[in-house]
């Protein structure tokens, strides 16, 4: 496989969730930006996208989140982020944020760093021009493309043309693959129940296709998906897109 | 005599709209009912399915979008001047115009203008306006009777019931259920349904068709709502299916409109936009089967005493909030009802308004406030997916509002002793630093070390518990992402 990003350097952006509940996901991306060429940093100031806060009606909570995005990454060309969700709140909340917080300066740096933040899958395949990332992953694998990362941060095919240049993967479709799992933040225990439904119908559709792994490009929706399929023992495993790219034939899965 | 045998038409459930509980408390009740939920997948999906296909067939679809988008904003922009025109050109063609500020003064005003045309009784097209202001019941109170002629919402009124859908109100209704409505209703209100009657739809249909023309043939008064209202010509516009509507507005010579402000169009040409954009969205048509235009009076045809109540009610509250307006570019086409995952599953009862689904949800707290439970819950009443935007054909970006109207709900509740903004100013100060979010993580990785063979934990206490009656939790492993970097790359990177 070719070197294709010799120089470029990424600034990895983790994610809260990913840092503290699932840190094997940005492990992988480290690695398969490496893998590509790529020298990768972890400013260590960040914290989190403040979308929790926002989207549950506490601005104010979430203005200091939006200040400390733009202290850790303001100056890197590239701000690489494994969840459609947190990117696309960045793009979608932090201007928004910075008016609320009545701060122009603010709303400038915003400006600038969210040019140029990137979904891993936009800046795998727009940035460095490469769907075949080297990856082999031979298993029977379905993909839930997250509302987030399709409505917000806008990822398109991306994470699919990512999935089927993934040697000896049998990628089958995920039946009405684009209703929303139910996940969506803290609905999922404002309104519990229906969150409930709606995983659990997510989950089912996730079971017919004999997969055994359910891959998104955001943990968040996985742990609520997920959920569901642990404690109905379906057998299904869940897995972060970025894990299955940073696997290689003779790799450790 | 009791009370209840001198009304003229069903009693609706007890209880009122702002009575209602909170969302999550109606939603988690409609959740258990099975057959609700077979049908609204059932329904739902059908008219989801047409719709799709009959916007494909549009290249220029989102240019629709966009140009329907447009001009609502230029008509809300200057609602004040279009709103003069119109009333100046519905006078000049002969219709008389009140102006009502709020559901009370609207009502006050249709009752008022039936009585002096001395009847007991009206016809009424399928209006959503009229629901919100619950004429019916402020005219069953003067002790006129209001007879629904559309189908689903005769099977709504028979039924002593209310409706939980925009477009079709009796979606939570099956065929056998409208049967035994028609049976039993029927022969109380005027013509009854066959005693052979099937569950057959045409039977149902046939029934219900007698049942209404002794009622169009004899009303003298009809009152509808109004898809769009044209400033230019004074022309009221009604979109339907079912021809009911003509008949209330072509057979009896008074008829009486209640049309929400922010219906209004500019001229008629900006009508072409949306007379496609509303039938492919509402019912996955390409044409809807009736359109009814009518300006003012037409000696000796039709209505010869027309009037026309334009009803603010909240409406100018929502004009007034920057973030908030995009609401009132509703056509009430009901595709984002027919999208949304929540909807599908708990069905528009569980809204506590006439206007349930994502739509609702933005516009019920915006018209009537944040001071009651249901209003307050109902922002939250979604996981934000935004699958209702990609279908709105005037792009109300209903995430962005419901966001900005938690927002609103947050700051209401400030200062009060609960436990969401407790959570939320400790998460705060977690999340505000590194350095507090490090001391966190640390905390996350010692009760990983505390239960170190769990790799997923199952039910909890309260609040736990929301998350896991049915989903298991992940444990947090020992090392973050961070402590790793920390140990294996810290170095290099300084």
């Amino acid at each position: 496989m070719t070197i294709h990003a010799k120089g470029i350097t990424v600034a990895l952006f983790a994610t809260c969730i990913n840092d503290v509940m699932f840190p094997g996901t940005p492990k992988a991306v480290v690695q398969v930006l490496e893998r590509l060429g790529c020298r990768v940093e972890f400013p260590l100031d960040q914290t989190c996208c403040g979308q929790m806060f926002t989207n549950t009606g506490y601005f104010d909570a979430a203005v200091p989140n939006v200040r400390n995005y733009v202290k850790a990454f303001t100056g890197y060309d590239y701000v690489v982020g494994p969840s459609g969700s947190c990117v696309g709140a960045v793009r979608h909340q932090h201007p928004m944020l910075a008016e609320h917080a009545r701060d122009a300066g603010l709303g400038r740096a915003v400006d600038e760093v969210v040019a140029r933040t990137y979904d891993l899958s936009e800046f795998l395949v727009d940035v460095l021009g490469v769907t075949d990332v080297g990856a082999y992953f031979p298993h029977r694998v379905t993909y839930h493309p997250t509302c987030h990362s399709v409505r917000v941060a806008k990822v398109g095919d991306r994470p699919y043309r990512l999935l089927q240049a993934v040697k000896g993967i049998d990628l089958v479709d995920l039946p009405a693959a684009d209703q929303c799992c139910g996940f969506g933040g803290t609905f999922s225990v404002k309104n519990p129940d229906v969150s409930v439904a709606m995983a659990s119908d997510k989950a089912r559709h996730v079971m017919e296709t004999g997969a055994e792994y359910l891959v998104t490009g955001d943990n968040a929706c996985l742990m609520n998906i997920g959920g569901i399929l642990h404690r109905e023992n379906s057998g299904v495993k869940t897995i972060h897109l970025a894990e299955i790219l940073a696997h290689t034939e003779g790799g450790d899965r | 005599m009791t009370a209840q045998a001198q009304r003229r038409t069903p009693a609706p459930p007890p209880g009122t709209y702002l009575g209602m509980p909170k969302f999550q408390k109606n939603a988690k009740e409609q959740l258990a009912n099975e057959q609700l939920r077979k049908n609204l997948r059932h329904a739902t999906g059908t008219i989801r399915a047409k719709r799709a296909a009959r916007v494909d067939e549009v290249p220029e679809w989102e240019e629709l979008r966009l140009a329907g988008e447009a001009i609502k904003n230029r008509t809300l922009r200057h609602l004040d001047t279009y709103l003069v025109q119109l009333e100046d050109s519905l006078q000049k063609a002969g219709a008389k115009v009140h102006w009502a500020r709020d559901a009370a003064e609207a009502n006050r005003i249709v009752v008022g203008l039936v009585q002096a045309k001395g009847v007991d009784e009206v016809v009424k097209v399928k209006s959503m306006a009229t629901q919100e202001i619950e004429l019916n019941e402020a005219l069953e109170e003067a002790g006129i009777a209001a007879w629904e002629t559309d189908l689903a919402e005769l099977i709504v009124q028979l039924g002593h019931d209310r409706p939980s859908h925009i477009l079709v109100p009796a979606i939570h209704r099956n065929r056998s259920e409208v049967r035994e409505i028609f049976l039993r209703e029927m022969k109380q209100y005027g013509t009854p349904a066959p005693e052979d009657i099937t569950d057959d739809p045409a039977e149902l249909a046939g029934a219900a068709r007698r049942h209404l023309r002794e009622k169009f043939l004899r009303a003298k008064v009809a009152i509808s709502g109004a898809n769009f209202a044209i400033a230019e010509t004074g022309t009221l516009v009604v979109v339907e299916s079912e021809g009911n509507g003509r008949m209330c507005l072509t057979l009896p010579d008074t008829l009486i409109s209640v049309v929400g402000i922010e219906k209004v169009l500019p001229t008629f040409a900006d009508l072409e936009v949306f007379m496609r954009l509303l039938p492919r969205s509402s019912t996955g048509e390409r044409m809807n089967p009736y359109t009814s235009m009518w300006t003012g009076v037409t000696p000796g045809d039709g209505p010869q005493d027309v009037h026309v109540v334009l009803v603010d009610n909240g409406r100018t509250n929502a004009l007034a909030d920057p973030q908030g307006r995009p609401a009132l570019r509703c056509i009430r086409c009901s595709a984002c009802l027919n999208i949304c995952p929540v909807y599908e599953r708990v069905g528009g009862h569980a809204y506590g308004s006439v206007y349930p689904g994502p739509i609702g949800a933005v516009l019920n707290p915006q018209l009537r406030g944040i001071g009651h439970e249901i209003d307050q819950s109902l922002p939250y009443a979604s996981s934000l997916c935004g699958a209702c935007f990609e279908v709105c054909p005037v792009r109300i970006p209903i995430p962005d509002i419901l966001v900005h109207l938690r927002k609103e709900v947050a700051d209401h509740k400030r200062g009060k002793p609960k436990l969401e903004p407790t959570a939320m100013a400790a998460a705060g100060w977690v999340l505000a630093d590194h350095k507090h979010f490090e001391l966190a993580e640390r905390v996350a990785g010692l009760a990983a070390r505390a239960l170190p063979n769990t790799t997923f934990l199952g039910p909890l206490p309260w609040p736990a518990s929301a998350w896991t009656r049915a989903r298991d939790l992940p444990m947090p492993p020992p090392e973050s992402f961070r402590k790793w970097w920390r140990t294996n790359r810290g170095e290099e990177q300084q």
